[in-house]
């Protein structure tokens, strides 16, 4: 019996997480089809649009815009030990579109508004506020769901547009400020190098990112605990959850879009 | 117009109800009363198919509950809640009129706002607490706020859950006094649920007792304090000794 006991401690967290990942997946499913039935909550709407992307544009700016010049610091520390320094505009441009661009806007909405819807519906569920919507006939999947994560989906790639050129512009700023870069050169390499899957593979990723980030806001608010306790675990689990999520997507994306 | 036929629910080997029957007139006003933890919210949210019950059938006018459109269903309800449960992003008019700002009963913004404003008025709130939000209210106000969107949209059912939990006695006094005037000049059927015994006098046309998930005993008000079930003798008066244990 003693022996068994780490094999059937196994067996059942296994079986919990598979039973999370079906209920996530179903959640998901749920969220997506009040997505295109109506009744559509304009309002909602434009306030998730607001709070996820224009309110996150400071946050998303200054994450790019220092992770672009340190990402052109290290290329050109790393890259004067084979004699390749001039690479830095090429490498810069294909790390922040295709990779530093996504992810990191990725973490940043799941630090910033996964937690932040994540303790909104929570502490809405405790007061019993889920339960007065649904006494005042609206869906609660509908009017709180629905809207976030369309908005998510739509301005998160937008937002890591952004991201990807002030990153873009950050290494510009430190390559011909100090390491000795002509502007128009770099602007020209930069051009040239990217292609148009660099960007469709960033623009991808935000949606992704964006979804999942939101998804996981609205479930664990949904499913939170009862009291403060509730709410902060549900806080904390979708932060984990989400960061988990878009780590884990972004290189099945990587690999869907540049395995070819 | 309620009835609670032989209802039962259980969150895991926790059995709450356990064969419930109740039946509530229309037009009358039934209070629920028993102590915490007994099952009285959750016999409410049972009839509003907040919870799924497990077994037995809660029939709401001939129709069983869950079995026909359920947004027609509710828009028949008004609630109030314990803590009022007042959606803190929206200002107090947009919580009055939550329900006639969408759905099936939208009316034109600006017509909303005077039905809001109308129905605050009638809960003894200025028009000045329209424009308000909800976190700039006493609990009091708050409570008035959520008695106002309950009866917003004119229901013909109105529950009320613990209507003066956390109120000094004077303001429970006239919440239950407000509560008593609304679902007799609407004519609509209420059910409350309450451990206060000042609001069961002062709120109810039947009372329910509720205990160990069956009700004990129920009857109209007046004869509450003749009855001689040893359960409502004890809870009416606050006994210690009785049937029901003190420690729970």
């Amino acid at each position: 019996m003693m022996a068994t006991a780490p094999l059937a401690a196994l067996g059942r967290a296994t079986l919990a997480f598979l039973a999370s990942i079906g209920r996530v997946a179903l959640f998901a499913l749920d969220a997506l089809s009040h997505v295109v039935r109506p009744p559509f909550y304009g309002r909602e709407f434009a306030i998730a649009l607001l709070n996820i992307g224009w309110l996150s544009l400071p946050v998303v700016g200054l994450t790019a815009l220092f992770t672009g010049g340190a990402l052109a610091l290290q290329i050109y520390a790393g890259g004067a030990r084979f004699n390749a320094e001039a690479v830095v505009p090429q490498i810069v441009a294909i790390g922040m579109v295709r990779e530093l661009g996504p992810v990191l806007v990725g973490l940043m909405i799941a630090a910033r508004v996964t937690s932040s819807i994540a303790a909104e519906i929570a502490t809405m569920k405790v007061t019993e506020q889920i339960d007065a919507l649904v006494t005042l006939s609206t869906h609660p999947m509908k009017y709180l769901t629905a809207p976030r994560v369309l908005a998510a989906v739509l301005v998160v790639p937008a937002l890591v547009g952004v991201g990807d050129v002030i990153g873009i512009f950050g290494g510009y700023i430190v390559a011909t400020g100090s390491l000795g870069f002509n502007p128009a050169a770099y602007l020209k390499n930069t051009a040239n190098f990217l292609e148009a899957l660099d960007i469709v593979s960033s623009l991808a990723k935000g949606a992704v990112f964006g979804f999942i980030a939101a998804l996981m806001g609205c479930y664990f608010g949904m499913t939170s605990g009862r009291g403060a306790q509730g709410v902060g675990r549900a806080t904390k689990g979708s932060v984990e959850a989400a960061a988990v999520l878009i780590l884990a997507a972004n290189f099945l994306l990587t690999g869907i879009f540049f395995s070819i | 117009m309620i009835d609670l036929r032989d209802v039962h629910k259980s969150f895991g080997t926790n059995a709450v109800l356990r064969g419930v029957d109740l039946s509530i007139r229309k037009g009358s006003s039934m209070v629920i009363i028993g102590g915490s933890g007994t099952g009285k919210s959750v016999a409410l949210k049972c009839i509003l198919g907040l919870i799924q019950h497990d077994s037995g059938a809660i029939i709401v006018d001939g129709s069983e509950v869950g079995s026909g459109d359920r947004d027609a269903f509710l828009a028949r309800f008004g609630m109030l809640f314990q803590g009022a449960a007042l959606f803190d992003s929206l200002p107090v008019w947009q919580n009055v009129a939550f329900r006639l700002l969408r759905g099936r009963l939208k009316r034109p913004r600006a017509e909303a706002r005077e039905i809001a404003v109308e129905k605050l008025r009638r809960v003894g709130l200025k028009p000045d607490v329209a424009d308000r939000f909800p976190a700039e209210l006493s609990g009091g106000m708050q409570k008035r706020v959520g008695l106002a969107r309950a009866i917003a949209a004119d229901p013909e059912i109105i529950f009320f859950d613990e209507p003066t939990t956390g109120l000094d006695p004077i303001m429970a006094g006239v919440i239950n006094d407000l509560i008593r005037e609304i679902v007799t000049e609407m004519g609509a059927t209420a059910m409350t649920i309450t451990h206060d015994m000042s609001s069961v006098r002062a709120i109810a046309d039947e009372v329910a007792m509720l205990h160990d998930g069956v009700i004990k005993w129920t009857g109209p008000v007046t004869q509450m304090d003749t009855s001689d079930d040893p359960h409502l003798d004890q809870f009416i008066h606050g006994r210690a000794d009785g049937p029901i244990e003190a420690v729970r």
